[in-house]
């Protein structure tokens, strides 16, 4: 984004100019409403934020109910109708943050910029928040400050961050040691050592043809590394089968499980075998449209990535005629998230690539029969495409050597939490839980959770699992925890995580992330009455069975886990339990009144 | 040998049913007049599945009776204690959730969300009651909307953009801050163009939507669900709740 335009806009804004802002907003964006999220993207980060007056013009411009923009800001949580302040923090609040003293850290730039946690300063200058996980929990504690990520705070780069604060230094005057980020890769494996070089694996695709492409595939046995395990060839079959005007390959660049922080570095390192994995399978399904969605928070990848895809159209991978094939035409969007977790659900994620609110859809049908405006759409995970891209390289046919009879190949872990090396890791497929954290160095380890809140928690009673889709299946967040932490505390984080994320569509888990952060709450504080651990157990199970996508019937599992693992802890006994219901909390707003009016009395 | 089965057949509850191709099994229920706990469905409306009250057992798997395609052969598990008393968990969830006031609510008696708790036997909301802060729209001289009894349905939502083309509601927010928003430059119903005998008003299932021209025209004791519970009622019919002259 030019300073230029910038300033312009700024200007625009002081006069109140709605329809020259939203025009210019429009312009960059094809005028099309399939791209009203990414103009209030711009905007946000143009503006600071989007005034209501300026939403209805752009509903105006784009022949859109108002409620629709109205939506989209309330919805996403890194735009916002009210002016916040022209330097916006977020600060990761995963727990492995939370483990390294985020929580004091935060008090102290509060403190130093005399601001109360999301409330903007009187002056419009700052505005401090927390937010959910950034991908950074092998750098934490971290933040956002207008979407750019800084690593490794500490109290003498809070002092830093106040003092340019303070005099107004603008964003691209900062330091850039400030916003280095490490790629920590720990442990490489079959994916992270590839030497095919760009475009290798396409022309041998190409070589090969489409069928005998789409069986190598099958014959690798690749399956989504996302979370799902969907195998991929099949995936792609299913897409190519469905006949339709056009065909879409999406990227999902959401990675928003707490703990992960996979596919930044895959992004950054590998980005070429990403585009060619989604470029061969716009080959082998005949798709012209191809989008990475990549989440709000990696942001600062954004240039990089903008440059490969140029790169790319400059050696003729990508655009018209592909390597001088007649008819094969693809290129790649990028579309930015917003701050909403569900987006990393595909269906969700088509919601949002078509400038909606990102709630999940209804299957059937699945995205491989109507996705994207209704056409057949495949979407995968960064590392699926990456992984898809190096089975057509070098070698490739080493992949189905490794792993399980299921599970084949190697799987990408983020390791965070307490371990003196937190990084990338990767691992053939079949390793144990212990394996993993002797690797990792870590010791006196008490439990791991595998897959983030929504997936498993471990104890050193399961550390002989395997990681596999047969046993212990993951998306590659993996968290640490020694023998110190308080389970209650990690769980919470958890439950307060969900509560956070809920899309809100639907009934059980609207509620029920609620009422579940609630009552944890309560009862990691207060002690448990015999009804809450009742009702958790109710809630859950309400949840599990009833929710509409898996956000809500996963967000259950952590507190069945917790309450199976750490029973003792949280059972009632004699004497750590306090009845569900708080005297002096419910008649604390009567208090009130009564001091308030005090001719009352 | 046994008898060869017509192939279009869920069993619900260990009853035949019959369906045609393309129906869920939400449709093919209503048609033989079998009742499925549901608000946020109505008949001739896009299936939108997000009450989540409809959820039945089938073949095995949890799924929403509205948005699920009927199978040959599907297995569906609807009447069951434990269902229902998960449903009536649900109804919880929803009451505790908003600020609903049955005694002096003027919808009592025509409302779905209070006919389908009294026929699931919900005596209490069970859950800590949320007491959400949010925004009345009395702006209109004939149209209420009350967003503390709004369960989020979108059925006006549905209604106002198919069947009134009209697009005057959506929802906004995230999470619990999910809300129902007006379109018009003011964001009140004053402003849009909803008339008191739109479609959107009428297929409220609660009182967050209603019509303010003929307030207790039917007296209470009177009216839809007061003498013959929902589950009782036709089922085509479930989803007309408006007051009879």
């Amino acid at each position: 984004m030019d300073t230029n335009s910038d300033s312009n806009l700024l200007k625009a804004l002081e006069a109140e100019s709605w329809s020259l802002i939203s025009d210019n907003a429009l312009n960059r964006f094809q005028r099309s409403p399939h791209h009203a999220l990414q103009m209030l993207i711009y905007l946000q980060a143009a503006l600071g934020y989007i005034p209501p007056a300026l939403q209805r013009q752009i509903a105006r411009d784009l022949q859109l109910p108002i409620t629709h923009i109205q939506g989209l800001v309330a919805f996403y949580f890194f735009l916002s109708a009210e002016k916040l302040g022209t330097y916006r923090i977020y600060i990761s609040n995963n727990i492995t943050d939370k483990m390294l003293d985020a929580a004091t850290l935060t008090e102290c730039l509060c403190q130093q910029l005399n601001v109360s946690l999301g409330c903007p300063r009187e002056d419009e200058k700052v505005y401090i928040e927390q937010t959910s996980c950034i991908g950074l929990s092998d750098q934490g504690p971290s933040c956002l400050i207008n979407g750019l990520s800084i690593p490794s705070l500490n109290e003498e780069r809070i002092r830093q961050i106040v003092s340019l604060i303070e005099s107004d230094t603008e964003l691209s005057l900062w330091p850039k040691s400030l916003f280095e980020t490490s790629d920590s890769i720990q442990r490489k494996g079959w994916l992270l050592d590839n030497t095919t070089s760009p475009g290798e694996s396409l022309r041998q695709a190409l070589k090969i043809g489409d069928e005998k492409s789409l069986a190598l595939l099958e014959k690798s046995a690749l399956r989504g590394r996302g979370g799902a395990g969907f195998p991929t060839a099949k995936k792609w079959r299913f897409c190519k089968g469905t006949p339709a005007e056009k065909h879409v390959v999406v990227c999902n660049a959401d990675e928003g499980e707490p703990g992960t922080f996979k596919d930044r570095v895959l992004l950054r390192q590998h980005c070429d075998l990403i585009l060619e994995g989604m470029t061969i399978c716009a080959r082998l399904i005949g798709a012209e449209l191809g989008f990475i969605y990549l989440r709000a928070e990696y942001l600062n990848l954004l240039p990089d990535l903008e440059k490969t895809l140029q790169k790319w159209r400059d050696n003729n991978l990508l655009g018209q005629a592909i390597l001088g094939n007649e008819g094969f035409n693809f290129d790649i969007e990028i579309h930015l998230g917003a701050g909403a977790y569900i987006c990393g659900e595909e269906s969700a994620l088509i919601e949002s690539l078509e400038g909606k609110r990102g709630i999940p859809r209804n299957r059937p049908p699945f995205p491989v029969s109507e996705g994207y405006l209704s056409y057949p759409t495949v979407v995968n995970n960064v590392e699926t495409f990456a992984m898809a891209a190096r089975i057509f390289g070098k070698e490739g046919d080493s992949f189905s050597q490794l792993g399980t009879e299921q599970s084949k190949g190697t799987k990408l872990l983020s390791i965070s939490g307490d371990t003196p090396k937190p990084g990338i890791y990767e691992f053939p497929w079949g390793v144990t839980i212990q394996e993993i954290i002797l690797a990792s160095g870590a010791k006196n380890t008490y439990f791991v959770q595998v897959g983030g809140p929504a997936g498993e928690l471990l104890d050193q009673s399961q550390f002989k699992r395997t990681l596999c889709y047969e046993d212990v299946a993951t998306g590659g967040s993996f968290m640490i925890f020694n023998a110190e932490r308080n389970p209650l505390e990690i769980i919470l984080n958890f439950t307060q995580f969900f509560a956070h994320e809920s899309c809100g569509f639907c009934t059980p888990c609207r509620v029920g992330t609620q009422l579940n952060h609630q009552l944890f709450e309560k009862i990691s504080t207060q002690g448990a009455a015999p009804s809450d651990i009742e009702k958790l157990e109710e809630l859950n199970l309400l949840m599990d069975r009833f929710s509409h996508c898996g956000l809500g019937k996963t967000a259950s599992h952590i507190v069945k886990q917790g309450l199976a693992q750490f029973h003792k802890k949280l059972k009632p006994g004699d004497d750590n339990w306090s009845p569900d219901f708080d005297l002096d909390k419910s008649l604390s707003t009567a208090r009130k009144l009564r001091i308030i009016d005090t001719g009352a009395n | 040998m046994p008898q060869k089965i017509s192939p279009r057949k869920i069993k619900i509850d260990q009853q035949d049913i019959p369906f045609s191709e393309g129906q869920s099994i939400m449709e093919a229920a209503e048609q033989a007049g079998v009742y499925i706990p549901h608000l946020c469905h109505k008949a001739g409306y896009k299936a939108h599945g997000s009450c989540r009250l409809c959820t039945v057992k089938a073949s095995g798997r949890w799924v929403s009776a509205c948005t699920e395609p009927a199978e040959v052969g599907l297995q569906v598990e609807n009447n069951s204690s434990e269902l229902q008393s998960q449903r009536r968990a649900i109804v919880q969830l929803l009451f505790a959730e908003g600020n609903h006031h049955c005694p002096f609510c003027e919808k009592s008696g025509n409302c779905q969300l209070q006919a389908v708790a009294y026929s699931l036997d919900m005596h209490d909301a069970h859950f800590a009651h949320q007491f959400p802060h949010r925004t009345l729209d009395a702006s209109h001289p004939e149209v209420l909307l009350d967003r503390d009894r709004c369960i989020q349905c979108e059925l006006c939502v549905r209604a106002s953009k198919e069947h009134d083309k009209k697009n005057v509601f959506a929802l906004s927010g995230r999470g619990p801050h999910t809300q129902l928003i007006v379109n018009s430059e003011s964001g009140k119903l004053k402003d849009s163009e909803i008339e008191k005998d739109d479609e959107a008003i009428k297929v409220c299932p609660t009182g967050a939507l209603m019509n303010r021209s003929k307030p207790f025209s039917v007296p209470i004791g009177q009216r839809q669900f007061d003498n013959i519970p929902i589950d009782q009622q036709s089922t085509g019919k479930s989803g007309n709740n408006e007051a009879q002259p």
